[in-house]
């Protein structure tokens, strides 16, 4: 009886004990949680080793295993193809998703200047080293050494791919490839295929994309949106995907999901992004617990067609290449401007001495090849002043005139021409007789998801590439290096990097997609559409687009300050408030409904748009591509913050209705030292 | 100054891919002349879901020329009455107060209509799998400069390959040939060193899935040219055909 007693009081104390452990682990859990250490996993070593020796010590999975798993990849831009390609090319079984009709299509095609890589083909002192700096240099100082030295190694890894794959990059009659000059430096080491360097090299992904699907070994699909990921155990397993041609919703299972989904730069609603281009597939991961870095970083280019009506749907941009040889001014005399804004003068009739070439003036140095974050503040403080010469007073001209008769007019046809008939189509203006108007618009974000060394997110198993990730641009990216990163996390990195995770999922069986977590994900995905079906307001998706778009263009645009920062979260709650309660979406959910698709990116936007200026609010400093009006040099330059600000933010979801958290990544610079950027002298 | 003009569409409409389709006639005042014809869609579309209607669905993503991705039958023209252009870089400068405009989605029988104006195109990236490409895998490539390629066949294989895989060239034709997107590509690869190696392997696995796919064959028309948005010459199916009958020769 003793014996049975001690028994007794020794179960009940050892299951005592093991409540209590339980306890005490998750208490230590949520207490880790409240510090939580951000590892971006940057490998020991020499800036110019790290890679080197990353490669040799990673894990690798053999031929055979390879075979028996299955790799998701959301997006079929530069990165997603391109990544696509790699893992099939490799032996993985690979699902590719992409929202347009045809992988060919996405907005990675509309780039136009060009790709640098360190080539020195010009014998002009580029090198690796040199890329990593005006890279870095270019970014403020705000992304991450490691990073961004890989993407200047692998650069010339990829001009060859893509020769290999037949891009026919622009010649120099002994048959080498030319080069051209690009805005932060002062080397040529920009490739390019006429003005349609991003259509040559997103076809050439596709193409080696498109043999994978022949051989069987990826499987497309196209017209369709994944609406969320599903993560077990806290890995990325499943994502739920709705069929845009038959509303359909699908599960799709994988040993890993790799989103290379584009930037968010449409939260503007009038932008130089194509119209389907969204933020959703990062909100996705970012409420299944992947870190959003940066948000605020944005960018503004220069040099677009200016805006001209309400009824406009996008904005077009006009190639910062074209500031090799065009001059960017705007007239000295006030009455000029205003005669040129009443539409009395034309920018011809302008006499040379009345002409103010304000970026050769203010930066002797770099003249028109500025960085863009420059050039566009230095285009909204000329207009600002009242020097803008159309009938907004937004723009200023980018003139061939001297161009033309330096080089002759058949010169400059050959290298800009396709980009000279665009502007005429739209414009309806000829830009060989009168000076082309340009202003800034929203272009790209160096903001995303936040990736470690190995490009995965803060979730295991879900990976994260090209411009929807936030890793090599720091505050402002540089023109022609948004292709070389696409390229570069899709053929060079992810696909090494993604064994790493990989080698460990061998033994993991492919799942069946009828789990209760699956069926639950997908439900909840089904009761959000409905919401949004329910509603039956009384405003059209895009009048709420175009609402929000201004909001964000006025406070969290070029120029931002504390007090509309404020503003702005304010204004986006009421944003969220009438779309939750007055949108109208018309048709059947279980059909084909682009209102509807445009609905559940709008929801997704106007979140962006709030973490967007949550972050511009916290950066109490003025770096790249985030301007706060606040903090600037005497001589309206950025002024950094490099004593409170230098670290990576990194926002944690923490519910739906809940302020987010905000985490920091230090930046450690080891390898350079941080200047004030100087394209002065 | 900002003009504007009232015109009348005749708008194809079709449930999806088995419905009756049929046109609908919309009156549109005030359209401004600077505005795109996809803006003026989207004018047309805002209205229709004001009045609580199911809008028009209509492909169309970059808006700026390249993705290819938009189409559009205006009246009786691809990309509509002007050159040289897709159907997102039309502006509405090119019509007059008081016109009717009739708008339908490609015509082609291996482009099937999925809903109103919204076709699919995938027989185009079909194509592309059976041999569009050059066999190579990421790495192991040399040198950007190992092979120089003079500048004339880089710019002749630019031109070619500034194809955007739109469709306009089978729905133009008369037969419903895809000859000249085939022949872009093949022309591309056949001019550089790269594509050369397996130039006769590509040309007869593209036209036989063309084929296969029941695009008509080409009686030289040149609609297809005449009407392309990026201007690809008629020249490539001359380099096309040349290469196809190299091709049969070799067997």
């Amino acid at each position: 009886m003793a014996k049975k007693e001690q028994e007794i009081a020794e179960t009940v104390k050892a299951v005592a004990e093991a409540a209590v452990k339980k306890v005490a682990g998750k208490v230590a859990d949520v207490l880790k949680g409240d510090d939580e250490k951000i590892d971006a996993k940057i490998p020991a070593g020499p800036l110019a080793e790290k890679w080197t020796n990353y490669k040799a010590h990673q894990k690798l999975v053999n031929p055979a295993n390879k075979r028996r798993l299955d790799v998701i990849v959301v997006g079929t831009g530069l990165a997603g193809a391109s990544a696509a390609a790699s893992l099939a090319e490799m032996g993985f079984n690979v699902l590719s998703f992409c929202i347009q009709d045809s992988p060919r299509r996405a907005h990675s095609i509309a780039a136009q200047g060009g790709i640098n890589a360190a080539k020195n083909y010009q014998n002009d002192g580029d090198s690796v080293y040199r890329l990593f700096y005006d890279t870095i240099k270019g970014g403020d100082y705000r992304a991450r050494e490691a990073n961004v030295y890989r993407l200047a190694e692998v650069s010339n890894n990829i001009i060859d791919q893509c020769v290999a794959q037949g891009v026919p990059f622009a010649r120099e009659y002994g048959g080498l490839l030319d080069n051209r000059s690009f805005g932060g430096a002062q080397v040529s080491r920009t490739f390019y295929a006429k003005g349609q360097t991003g259509q040559q090299l997103l076809l050439g992904a596709y193409s080696a994309l498109s043999r994978q699907i022949g051989k069987g070994k990826v499987k497309m699909y196209s017209r369709y949106e994944m609406l969320d990921i599903v993560v077990i155990e806290g890995r990325a397993r499943v994502i739920i995907a709705r069929n845009l041609v038959t509303g359909r919703i699908e599960r799709f299972f994988a040993h890993a999901v790799v989103v290379g989904s584009g930037g968010y730069g449409n939260t503007f609603f009038l932008s130089t992004n194509a119209m389907a281009s969204n933020g959703s597939a990062a909100m996705q991961m970012y409420r299944k617990g992947a870190y959003f870095a940066n948000p605020c970083y944005a960018q503004i280019h220069p040099t677009c067609i200016p805006k001209h009506g309400d009824f406009q749907s996008k904005l077009t941009l006009m190639s910062e290449s074209l500031r090799n040889d065009g001059r960017i001014w705007v007239p000295k005399k006030l009455e000029d401007a205003k005669a040129l804004q009443e539409g009395r003068l034309k920018g011809r009739d302008i006499p040379e001495e009345d002409r103010d070439y304000y970026l050769e003036r203010r930066y002797p140095a770099f003249g028109n090849l500025v960085p863009r974050d420059v050039a566009s503040r230095a285009a909204k403080e000329r207009c600002d002043a009242g020097f803008g010469v159309n009938s907004t007073g937004l723009a200023v001209f980018l003139d061939f005139s001297e161009a033309i008769q330096r080089l002759g007019k058949d010169v400059v046809a050959a290298k800009y021409g396709n980009l000279f008939q665009m502007y005429e189509k739209i414009v309806d203006e000829n830009p060989y007789e009168d000076p082309m108007m340009i202003f800034p618009a929203i272009h790209y974000t160096m903001g995303g998801i936040w990736v470690d060394y190995e490009l995965q997110t803060s979730v295991k198993g879900l990976f994260c590439i090209g411009e929807a990730n936030f890793s090599d641009h720091g505050a402002n990216r540089l023109g022609a290096s948004a292709l070389m990163q696409g390229l570069a996390d899709g053929y060079f990195v992810l696909p090494y990097t993604i064994q790493n995770y990989l080698a460990d999922q061998i033994s993991v069986p492919r799942m069946s997609t009828d789990l209760p977590e699956f069926a639950e994900a997908e439900n909840a995905v089904k009761a959000k559409i409905d919401k949004i079906m329910a509603i039956q307001g009384n405003r059209s998706v895009d009048s709420i687009h175009r609402e929000l778009g201004l909001v964000m263009w006025e406070y969290v645009g070029m120029g931002r300050t504390k007090a509309g920062l404020e503003t702005a979260i304010e204004k986006l709650a009421e944003i969220r408030k009438e779309f939750w309660s007055n949108v109208f979406v018309p048709g059947d959910k279980d059909d084909l409904n682009v209102e509807l698709e445009k609905a559940l990116r709008l929801a997704d936007f106007i979140e962006i748009g709030d973490l967007m200026a949550r972050d511009a609010l916290q950066r109490e400093e003025s770096c790249g591509g985030h301007f706060r009006e606040e903090y600037q040099t005497p001589e309206g330059e950025a002024l950094r913050q490099d004593d409170k600000f230098s670290f990576v933010s990194c926002w944690k979801y923490m519910g739906e209705g809940v302020a987010p958290k905000m985490l920091k990544e230090p930046l450690d610079y080891e390898f350079t030292e941080r200047k004030t950027r100087n394209y002065k002298n | 100054m900002e003009k504007t003009i009232n015109i009348t569409l005749k708008v194809w409409r079709q449930a999806g891919p088995k419905a009756k389709g049929g046109f609908e006639t919309y009156q549109l005042d005030n359209i401004s002349t600077d505005s795109s014809f996809l803006e003026m869609l989207d004018v047309l579309n805002e209205k229709l879901v004001s009045e609580r209607k199911e809008p028009v669905v209509f492909d169309h993503d970059c808006r700026e020329g390249i993705c290819g991705m938009c189409s559009l039958y205006i009246n009786g023209h691809p990309h509509g009455p002007d050159s040289a252009i897709t159907t997102c870089q039309l502006h509405m400068r090119k019509f007059k107060n008081g016109d009717t405009i009739t708008v339908e989605p490609w015509r082609s029988n291996a482009f099937p209509v999925i809903k109103d104006l919204m076709v699919d195109r995938r027989a185009y990236d079909k194509i592309m799998q059976a041999g569009g490409f050059v066999s190579v895998n990421t790495g192991g490539v040399p040198d950007a400069n190992a092979i120089p390629i003079p500048k004339k066949d880089a710019d002749e294989a630019m031109d070619a390959a500034s194809c955007i895989g739109c469709g306009a060239c089978a729905a133009a034709c008369k037969n419903g040939s895809a000859m000249l997107f085939v022949a872009a590509k093949v022309s591309q690869l056949a001019l550089l060193p790269q594509g050369k190696v397996e130039a006769a392997r590509r040309v007869k696995a593209m036209l036989g899935k063309m084929d296969e796919l029941g695009f008509g064959n080409c009686t030289n028309t040149g609609a297809c040219a005449a009407e392309c948005p990026k201007s690809v010459s008629l020249s490539n199916i001359a380099r096309l055909n040349r290469e196809y009958i190299c091709a049969k020769f070799k067997d």
